[in-house]
């Protein structure tokens, strides 16, 4: 009996062949052809099923009419091989061509490492929606410990305890204040402008446009001004905090630190901490400020509403407790911020594509821990009637 | 040494000898460097533990565990220095950290150090400004600013020309003798195996185990174990005049299993 598998045909060369004969001495698998990876190659599943069905219990092969090969017929030759000693059928190779038998025992030369591959089986849908689940939970732990590390180094710094360069939380600052104002103005002035046009809409129709100067004050003050300059700093520091701690994982800094008995919690966490706890109220008040001008340019430019007046008005719309809340909010979410990189870069794993992973993951986690802080801030200031 | 479920070594049981260099050795991937970084700390054993003198490293706290590798000294594959730091600010911070040294003293130390390694002059050179080979002497020059008990070296010659690695060879082999430091060196480069090895082990990737334990050349020729023979005899083909020039100090197992012990 013979049952061939023909393949496609090919405009140039000659196809390549696979075909199984059953003979008296066993299957013999023929080989014909030119057998390349950019070719339309023949189908396995016959064969293999022609190997799971015969009573015979040897294979050879017949290359004669082979004109060429590559890694395709290697990968052929091997998955048979596979299936044969799975099979316990006894595989004869001398009909193949040299330098593919020199191949294949060199595929075959050092044993399959099964541990090693027992780690990156696939889980199924559930198990991965419930691996993920732990995942944010084991995230959320791995937060609250992080952050519970870096009190206690703070508290070893206020005690004289712990150092690290003065120069590294310099730069720090300077990265995350001073170099921040260009974004920040931009951002902030069109979150001023975008409140004041849809309060003015509204409230125009009632002849109230002067409120529009409340709505803006009141708005960026209490939670537009600190929620946009966080998250704001989460795109910008946070990532790049997880990729410069990243990246010294990965050349084995970090490593160098640990093994020389200093801390890189304290040495290169802290200052970066600090440096946002120090410089997001600060970023925040301009943010507000610069959220209540571009209000203010609606107002003069739609609705006639002198700067004088929309800014009497927003003044008086504010509370003293409204600004204190906006700016508390701001340097808990500049905490989260920093914290959220930090933990992202000290996590990373070894190698360049798990830098930008941590990069992205400390910009997720950051806007994350800053919404939900939204909202439990929401509460409280509500309980506290702020 | 496992990774999750994956054990990469098992039943580990060796001494290093105060002022010996032990050489850990192995073809690629069988777990060395993993080895390396279970010594030092950065790794916690599955199970099993490492002692340095009488004192249990891997049980010990975090405070006296950091006070312990002070007195270590690491020189990484790729070096390792701090890139945001010039040479001399790379070995002056340990001082800085670690001593009542004046900033003038420290620079005058840092100085020393990279004249040790052929670095003089390079000292407000910042690592990405020199080629990896210096940036490896820095590296070895920050590994002894403090004048360590135990020097770990992880695949020193890796990415070194020939001379090079011979240089650092006969540089570690210096550094012993003048520091009377412990020296513990991760390589398969089977050269230093033979020039700088007092005693050594070999990692075995198809048993997860330690497949030889002794003195390289003694391996050579009375190890029965055919892939320590045949990992060895390569080299000792490529380097036929190549010899240990330290006396075999043997290396005494432990009882306890699982255990790795640095009398350093």
């Amino acid at each position: 009996m013979r049952e061939a598998v023909q393949s496609k045909t090919d405009t140039v060369g000659e196809s390549p062949k696979l075909a199984v004969e059953r003979t008296p001495s066993g299957l013999v698998i023929q080989l014909g052809g030119e057998w390349r990876l950019t070719r339309d190659l023949p189908q396995i599943a016959p064969v293999i099923r022609e190997l799971q069905t015969t009573p015979l219990r040897k294979v050879t092969y017949d290359s004669r009419a082979l004109t060429g090969w590559d890694s395709s017929l290697l990968a052929l030759v091997d998955k048979i091989s596979e299936r044969c000693k799975q099979l316990k059928i006894e595989e004869n190779r001398d009909g193949l061509p040299d330098g593919l038998r020199a191949l294949l025992r060199l595929s075959e030369a050092v044993p399959d490492n099964e541990g090693a591959r027992g780690r990156v089986s696939a889980p199924n849908f559930v198990a991965e929606i419930g691996g993920d689940f732990l995942g944010f939970m084991g995230g959320i732990g791995d937060f609250l410990a992080f952050f519970g590390e870096i009190s206690i180094a703070l508290g070893r710094f206020l005690r004289g305890k712990a150092r690290f360069r003065g120069v590294d939380m310099a730069t720090a600052i300077q990265d995350c204040g001073v170099r921040a104002f260009g974004i920040v103005s931009l951002i902030s002035f069109l979150v001023g402008v975008i409140l004041a046009f849809m309060g003015a809409v509204q409230l125009e129709q009632f002849g109230a446009a002067i409120y529009v100067a409340d709505l803006v004050g009141v708005g960026m003050v209490r939670d537009m001004g600190a929620m946009m300059t966080a998250i704001i700093m989460a795109g910008r520091t946070g990532a790049a905090f997880a990729a410069q701690l990243g990246t010294m994982k990965v050349t084995q800094e970090i490593d160098a630190l640990t093994t020389m008995g200093i801390s890189p919690i304290e040495f290169l966490v802290l200052p970066r901490v600090i440096a946002l706890f120090l410089m997001m109220p600060l970023l925040c008040i301009y943010a507000d400020f610069v959220g209540v001008l571009g209000g203010a340019a609606v107002g003069a430019g739609m609705l006639n509403i002198t700067m004088k007046a929309f800014l009497n008005e927003a003044m008086h719309a504010l509370t003293l407790g409204g600004v204190i809340g906006g700016v508390v909010k701001a340097t808990v979410y500049g905490v989260i911020v920093a914290v959220a990189g930090c933990l992202r870069g000290m996590q990373c794993g070894n190698s360049s594509s798990a830098v930008g992973e941590a990069a992205t993951a400390a910009v997720v986690t950051g806007i994350v821990y800053i919404v939900v802080a939204c909202g439990i801030f929401a509460v409280i200031f509500h309980i506290l009637y702020i | 040494m496992a990774y999750g479920d994956f054990v990469v070594m098992r039943d580990l049981n060796f001494t290093v000898n105060r002022g010996e260099i032990f050489v850990i050795m192995g073809p690629s991937g069988c777990g060395k460097s993993t080895l390396l970084r279970h010594l030092i700390g950065l790794n916690e054993p599955a199970r099993g533990e490492v002692w340095y003198g009488d004192v249990n490293f891997t049980q010990a706290d975090p405070i006296a565990r950091r006070r312990m590798v002070r007195h270590f000294g690491v020189l990484y594959q790729s070096g390792a220095l701090w890139s945001s730091m010039t040479l001399a600010e790379n070995i002056g911070l340990p001082l800085e950290e670690f001593t009542d040294l004046t900033r003038d003293q420290i620079n005058e130390m840092a100085s020393l150090k990279l004249s040790l390694v052929g670095l003089k002059g390079f000292e407000n050179y910042y690592p990405s400004q020199i080629s990896g080979g210096m940036q490896k002497r820095a590296g070895l020059a920050r590994a002894i600013a403090l004048d360590p008990h135990v020097l770990f070296f992880d695949e020193p010659s890796a990415g070194l020309d020939p001379i090079s690695s011979r240089l650092l060879d006969d540089l570690i082999l210096e550094l012993r003798d003048s520091l009377g430091a412990t020296v513990v060196v991760v390589t398969h480069e089977l050269a230093s195996i033979f020039t700088i090895g007092d005693n050594s082990v070999f990692l075995d990737p198809g048993t997860h185990t330690m497949g030889a334990l002794g003195n390289p050349k003694d391996l050579l020729d009375h190890c029965d174990n055919p892939i320590v023979h045949r990992f060895l005899s390569r080299g000792d083909s490529q380097n036929p005049d190549a010899a240990p020039d330290k006396g075999n100090q043997a290396a005494a197992a432990k009882a306890a299993p699982s255990s790795v012990r640095s009398n350093g």
